[in-house]
């Protein structure tokens, strides 16, 4: 073989994203999905005509993460937010990127209206089943049995109520183009789980109506594990109770790969 | 729709504030029903889409503000309204919009409180208008009406105190002034959005330009700070360029009726009766509420025996009263809370209580 004096980049930081340091815990998996979104508003050269929307929660510097125009939502309004810059200027592309508490606790009827009216937009939505930045505590998708700093005997169905499960609950409604769950627990999974972010941009670029992308994350801090058994723990716990698995495909959306 | 402007016309003033806030360009609108300012947000979903604008009915009160707080940061001249028990579910939001420097319109037809309490015409959303409302250091610039014809004025000029300002501007009106029709001119000329100067803050996609962001966190204490007293410079600016009031028979006054919106037109009528029975009374109406017309009113003070505040609420404006006129006259209250417009004869009754106290 010859010597090839030229450098060839193989891997570097998307455009999308700021060259700053996060600042999630070590083995936290918001960073994969921040780097995988960056991916995708990469490859469908976004950046100049994107606004990203930032939630309340551990992701509340997302702002600070990516080069587009953002904004900082209040607690659970990210949908709405959302939806005033989509309704002004259709020609943007939107996006938020909200925890469960977020999505899911507070801002339940913002996520469920944005779905049913088909909102344009689209949702990175992380599901790491509590609240990591107050602390841990019990969130809407905590698993049965989970013990979390609000559930110290662990979620206790009569008491505490059940689980959600987002995408189930949206697929319900007719607005949503695209609804997909993943998993970044392994290569495979990650990959795929870039492929339903991409679908899910590909929706709105198409303009085919609302899309989310639920994905079980890990949040090795307030989970008190290590951050690969954490990755065990949710293959292991979370994804039999939240199946991955496309939810809504809307019929059109194009296969973008 | 044609309008006949220019020329005096019939209008209800919801109707009002609707064509007011499409002829200041505004081009986003952001509600949720709630009576009595209903025909509004009906209003919006006609005429709206007439200039190209966005009209959505939210799911409530807190979506619809923070649809405005996207649409505004995307640069666009928004409003949304609603009535008391709806703005209070906007102050978070109202909060976040103040503190990360968006331009909005914001009104409130007033409705008796507290809770569901009833529609009927009332002020008791002072203090929560004018203090702030949500949490946190900041303040809505408040203006309120008093005829149909101003609420049109006002709710105009407010996008462009909004834009001047960068903050949250409210209007005030009141069930009463919402429902009426009266006689108003629409002006000739109106409002090109697309002619109104940039915002080079807004969140409008990073296109040759370095990227944007809207943000209310500011997690150093002392960079909140500066972001706090940076808010406060602009109320100060505000203090000295956006102050309004109006006064009518003040200059051989002995007593002082301060009142604003509906209790102000109740005042005035009762003026006159009062006058005609040969007491020496005058009104003077605040027409910005934040901020307060304070110097205005201290000369006032000076000049009069005593001041009655009418108010259709239980105490609020009076505070601010007393703050103006600092001890240099007696200042007393006459509050009807509960949506009960008081007569002019039950005015002109305190009128001349307050008189016989101040001679006695
Ligand atoms: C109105 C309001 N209520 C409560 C809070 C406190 N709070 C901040 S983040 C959060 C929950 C975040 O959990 P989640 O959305 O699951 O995100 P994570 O931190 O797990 O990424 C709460 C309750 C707040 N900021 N605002
Ligand atoms: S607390 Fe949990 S979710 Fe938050 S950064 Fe740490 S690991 Fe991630």
């Amino acid at each position: 073989m010859e010597a090839d004096t030229e450098t060839q980049v193989l891997f570097e930081r998307p455009q999308a994203m700021q060259p700053v340091r996060m600042h999630y815990c070590p083995g936290c998996t918001h960073g994969i999905v921040h780097r995988l979104l960056a991916e995708v508003m990469d490859e469908f050269d976004l950046v100049e005509r994107s606004v990203g929307v930032a939630p309340v929660g551990c992701a509340v510097f997302a702002y600070e993460y990516f080069t587009c125009d953002m904004l900082e939502a209040a607690h659970g309004r990210a949908p709405a937010m959302a939806t005033g810059v989509k309704r002004v200027r259709p020609d943007l592309f939107v996006f938020a990127y909200q925890g469960d508490g977020d999505l899911a606790s507070i801002g339940i009827a913002e996520t469920i209206h944005a779905a049913a009216r088909g909102e344009n937009i689209s949702i990175i939505f992380i599901n790491n089943a509590v609240f990591g930045m107050t602390g841990g505590q019990m969130a809407p998708t905590t698993l049965p049995g989970m013990r979390t700093s609000t559930t110290p005997e662990g979620r206790d169905l009569k008491l505490a109520g059940n689980p959600m499960r987002v995408c189930e609950l949206l697929a319900a409604l007719d607005g949503p183009a695209y609804l997909a769950r993943v998993a970044v627990t392994n290569p495979r999974r990650v990959r795929e789980a870039k492929r339903a972010i991409r679908r899910a941009f590909q929706a709105q670029l198409d303009e085919l109506g609302f899309s989310l992308v639920e994905v079980l994350s890990t949040c090795p801090t307030r989970w008190g594990m290590p951050p690969l058994d954490a990755l065990k723990w949710l293959d292991d716990n979370m994804v039999p109770y939240y199946p991955i698995k496309e939810f809504v495909v809307a019929e059109g959306l194009a296969e973008a790969e | 729709m044609t309008l006949a402007r220019g020329e005096r016309m019939l209008m209800r003033g919801n109707e009002a504030i609707g064509q007011a806030a499409l002829d200041a360009g505004c081009r986003a609108y952001f509600g949720y029903p709630i009576t009595p300012q209903n025909q509004i947000p009906d209003y919006m979903a006609a005429h709206m889409p007439e200039v190209g604008g966005v009209f959505l009915q939210a799911e409530s009160e807190v979506a619809a503000i923070n649809m405005v707080y996207g649409a505004a940061a995307a640069g666009v001249r928004t409003m949304t309204t609603s009535s008391s028990p709806g703005i209070s579910l906007m102050q978070e939001g109202i909060s976040y919009i103040a503190q990360s420097e968006v331009p909005c319109v914001i009104v409130n037809i007033m409705r008796g409180g507290s809770g569901l309490g009833n529609i009927a015409p009332a002020q008791s959303d002072y203090f929560q208008a004018v203090k702030g409302g949500g949490h946190g250091d900041y303040r809505t610039l408040v203006f309120a009406a008093w005829s149909v014809q101003e609420l049109y004025d006002l709710t105009r000029e407010a996008f462009d105190i909004a834009d001047r300002y960068r903050s949250p501007v409210m209007v005030l009106g009141d069930a009463l002034l919402g429902q009426m029709m009266e006689p108003i001119v629409l002006p000739e000329e109106v409002v090109d959005p697309d002619a109104l100067p940039p915002k080079p803050w807004a969140t409008d996609g990073a296109k040759g330009r370095p990227r944007r962001i809207v943000n209310s966190l500011y997690i150093e204490p002392l960079d909140l700070e500066r972001m706090n007293r940076q808010l406060q410079a602009r109320y100060d600016e505000a203090a000295e360029r956006e102050v309004r009031c109006a006064t009518e028979h003040l200059e051989d006054a002995k007593l002082a009726l301060v009142a604003y919106g509906t209790a102000a037109r109740v005042g005035i009528s009762a003026i006159e009766q009062a006058r005609a029975a040969g007491i020496p009374a005058g009104l003077f109406r605040p027409i910005s509420l934040y901020p307060f017309p304070n110097r205005e009113l201290a000369r006032v003070a000076e000049q009069v025996d005593a001041i009655l505040v009418a108010e259709m609420s239980l105490g609020q404006l009076v505070e601010d009263v007393r703050l103006a006129v600092d001890g240099s006259c007696p200042v007393h209250l006459y509050g009807r809370p509960g949506g009960v417009v008081p007569t002019p004869a039950e005015v002109v009754e305190q009128i001349e209580r307050v008189m016989a106290d101040t001679r006695g």
